[in-house]
């Protein structure tokens, strides 16, 4: 495709666009690697990478807290009069990179191995989500809303659909509030066996990897045999959850309460006192508290800071408020500190899965209003109205009374809203997702900022963020 | 259900998410009717010196709806009063309201009090420009930035208000009503509007 | 369908098939995972569903020296020239696998955000479906390209 042609793929005729799309289509349809390429397809310009405007400039700051907020900062830099321009060097750190969590971009001003400011170019996972959402139904809506924050699906799954029982005035019953707390516990753990895994690997201990994919097998075993899929469940639904867990989830749920936290003390064992880790991960990417509910940052860095906030604490959705578990805190901010407070969390975490599995209420796993869930199989044999509810809720969808509301709970990585705003129709009118790492993301220039750069990759590993989310 | 408001409201589940634009809001002052406000202490003394502002619960949530030159002032008042964090900001686009088209919706948090609150400004369609909120909460940096991508509405003194999502060179907002989802055709759907 | 140039066309000689023995034998594949997608490469990789049976371990961050991009993920307007700049600074020969629906079609997201199907930018050899694709799937598709190189097709 010629430049020109990239310029005509970005208007608004739709029209225009496909039939672009449909004559390269034929065109590029037997072109196999390595053979030459058809004369008529042009390649795309290598400059096009350049993202303009949203680069860091060379001339400005004002990424600093201080200068946002309008004080006026002396001495902003030590060596500002004494190096010339020409010593500053800007870096590009991504999108393709191996540390950087996904197709992140950083730009770094470098004074030597001293990284003075940073600034994190997004956008290159967008995929149109909220847009997408306004055109699928609410029961379809927990598949799209699942593949934004792909480490934690059920928890954006569960944030919709708590948003949407809001507008419809809807109760889930006790097992189906059990049964999520279950899944979102259980994927809780998931998700920070991933960041310690990530967060081992970046900094080099590459066994780490290893064995948090292999804790991470068993939770998504139990999730391939209760909703069918190892990731993006679409499980958690308006009105409760898909499917009855399945016979023998017991025994599957003390198997992974008893293994998870006695490796979790191996790990901890190898890595706590370990001086190569410690060197390496403590006093390093350090974020004060006042930074931090400035950036709005919430979730284990907010809580490594030292500031106890926790949704599920504070605002407590879907029965969490019944079982006992702690909050951890760290003290510093930093790297080191947030490690900890992410295992101590799955230790948490394991805790709740626990007493979820002593106290399972007996009942439905979703609620009883035909207009929203469907019936059961076997009834539509039975009854006309049921098959008329499971035709309407399956092609038309229910529709949910006018109105808006926003639902935030505690994901792996902090505050995970949903701002869902219905006009009456089965469809949302606007459905858009608070996602924690995008705020996440705005700390990074902060912790990273008068420090060296080999500490990039330890500091943007701690702050996992997840680019689906940032993107959305 | 978990409720986030403490209080009693005199409308709950009053679901006026139309937000009343600028004309009832001083239809109302003129006609001098009692003002609502919230039973929270902390809320009301908040409200209550703003004078333009109107108070109403949706699903049990607070929502202000303000004019859009005093979004700065309320925000800092708020942050005075125990709003440190600012929880989200977003837009929503009203195609058929054609005197405020857009609705700028701010949610904002107080973690020592443990309360939410939500402030909604419209903005119209041709030109739509909002005050930033940067000055108060940094962390308004990248929302609102994708708020001008997406929506096209701009915030005044925002530090750096580029596209933050879309290739720098897409024209167009595509969160907007009047913008196409952008599909494909694909080949054994019935119809070309494809979900 | 095309064959890929080889130093002998006219026949397949044993040095020829040693050439390509080895070619799929030690693949290294260059980090390209995007989305969910990535997070089923990792899990491939990892020792439940172990690459480095087959020589595939180690994921090359430079793609000079990768030969193989597996395209984990969805493909946005933002990322297709980087895609692009990629691809053309991996050494011949390279394959391409596109991992998912996503990355093949434009997955279950047909709107304007995203390319759909990265065959648009780069040229494909397998295409792996799912969402994600578990890691047997994704084995399952780079087994069948390393059966397509021995065979002389890919």
């Amino acid at each position: 495709m010629t430049t020109s042609e990239t310029d005509e793929r970005s208007t608004k005729d739709p029209a225009k666009k496909n039939s672009d799309r449909d004559t390269t289509r034929e065109e590029l349809d037997l072109w196999i690697s390595g053979t030459e390429e058809p004369d008529e397809v042009e390649l795309w310009d290598i400059s096009s990478t350049d993202e303009g405007a949203q680069e860091m400039r060379e001339d400005e700051g004002a990424l600093r807290l201080k200068e946002q907020r309008g004080v006026v900062v002396e001495d902003d830099y030590t060596f500002d009069e004494e190096l010339p321009d020409d010593e500053r060097m800007i870096v590009n750190m991504g999108p393709q990179h191996p540390s950087t969590h996904g197709v992140l971009r950083l730009q770094i001003e470098l004074e030597g191995e001293m990284i003075r400011r940073t600034k994190p170019i997004i956008g290159y996972l967008h995929t149109g989500m909220e847009k997408t959402g306004e055109g699928l139904t609410f029961m379809q809506g927990p598949t799209n809303v699942t593949r934004m924050d792909y480490l934690a699906p059920l928890h954006n799954e569960l944030a919709f659909s708590l948003a949407v029982e809001r507008l419809l005035g809807v109760e889930v019953p006790p097992r189906g509030q059990a049964i999520r707390i279950l899944m979102t516990e259980l994927n809780r753990i998931a998700s920070h066996l991933v960041a310690m895994a990530t967060n081992g690997m970046d900094i080099g201990a590459l066994s780490i990897f290893t064995y948090g994919f292999r804790e991470r097998e068993q939770i998504l075993a139990f999730f391939e045999k209760v909703t069918g899929l190892r990731l993006n469940h679409n499980y958690i639904r308006p009105g409760g959850v898909a499917a009855e867990l399945p016979p023998g989830w017991r025994a599957d749920v003390a198997t992974i309460c008893e293994t998870i936290p006695a490796r979790l003390a191996d790990y901890d064992n190898m890595l706590k006192e370990n001086p190569i880790w410690t060197g390496r991960t403590r006093g390093i990417g350090v974020i004060t508290p006042e930074e931090c509910l400035a950036y709005s940052i919430t979730g284990p860095t907010l809580r490594s800071a030292g500031v106890a906030w926790d949704i599920r604490k504070a605002f407590p959705y879907s029965g969490i408020e019944k079982y006992e578990f702690e909050v951890p805190v760290g003290e510093r901010g930093d790297v080191y500190d947030r490690y900890r407070v992410r295992i101590e969390e799955m230790l948490e975490s394991v805790k709740i899965v626990q007493q979820v599995a002593e106290a399972m209420p007996k009942g439905d796993y979703r609620t009883d209003d035909r207009k929203v869930t469907p019936p059961p199989r076997q009834r539509i044999d039975e009854s006309m109205e049921a098959l008329i509810h499971h035709f309407k809720i399956f092609t038309e969808g229910f529709r949910v009374p006018p109105g808006e509301t926003y639902v935030a709970i505690e994901s792996p990585r902090g505050e995970l809203g949903c701002y869902l705003v219905s006009d009456g129709e089965g469809k949302p009118y606007r459905m858009h997702t608070r996602a924690p790492s995008f705020y996440n993301l705005q700390g990074l220039p902060t912790m990273m900022a008068d420090s060296l750069m080999a500490d990039t990759v330890a500091t943007i590993a701690s702050l996992d963020p997840v680019m689906g989310d940032v993107d959305r | 259900m978990t409720d986030d408001a403490r209080r009693q409201t005199p409308d709950d589940n009053a679901p006026d998410t139309n937000a009343p634009n600028t004309n009832a809001i001083e239809d109302a002052v003129a006609e001098e009717e009692v003002r609502l406000l919230p039973a929270n202490p902390i809320l009301s003394a908040l409200i209550e010196p703003f004078e333009n502002a109107v108070w109403s619960t949706s699903h049990g949530q607070d929502v202000v709806t303000l004019p859009r030159e005093e979004l700065r002032l309320f925000g800092t008042a708020a942050r005075e009063a125990g709003f440190e964090v600012l929880a989200d900001v977003t837009a929503v686009d009203w195609l058929d309201r054609h005197d405020l088209r857009f609705d700028v919706v701010v949610n904002l948090l107080s973690m020592q009090h443990v309360l939410r609150l939500r402030v909604i400004v419209g903005a119209p369609g041709d030109e739509p420009s909002v005050p930033s909120l940067v000055p108060v909460w940094p962390g308004a940096n990248f929302p609102e930035r994708e708020i001008y991508d997406l929506f096209g509405i701009e915030f005044s003194d925002h530090p750096d208000l580029t596209r933050i999502l879309m290739p720098d060179d897409w024209e167009g907002y595509p969160l907007r009503k009047d913008f196409e989802v952008g599909a494909v055709p694909v080949q054994f759907k019935a119809s070309h509007k494809v979900t | 369908m095309a064959r890929r140039s080889n130093p002998s066309n006219l026949m397949m000689t044993t040095v020829d098939k040693a050439a390509r023995w080895a070619q799929s034998r030690s693949m290294f594949p260059a980090t390209f995972g995007l989305a969910c997608c990535a997070i089923e490469m990792m899990a491939t990789g990892a020792p439940h569903n172990d690459l480095s049976r087959f020589g595939m371990e180690v994921f090359r961050a430079s793609p000079r020296q990768a030969d193989l991009m597996i395209v984990a993920g969805r493909v946005s307007q933002k990322m297709a020239p980087v895609l692009r700049q990629i691809y053309d600074q991996m050494g011949e020969p390279k394959w391409v696998i596109s991992m998912g629906a996503c990355a093949s079609t434009g997955g279950m997201f047909n709107n304007y955000a995203l390319v759909q199907g990265v065959d648009q930018v780069v040229p494909v050899d397998i295409y792996v479906p799912g969402c994600p694709p578990g890691p047997q799937s994704l084995m399952h598709g780079i087994l069948t390209l390393h059966a397509n190189i021995m065979a002389g097709t890919a």
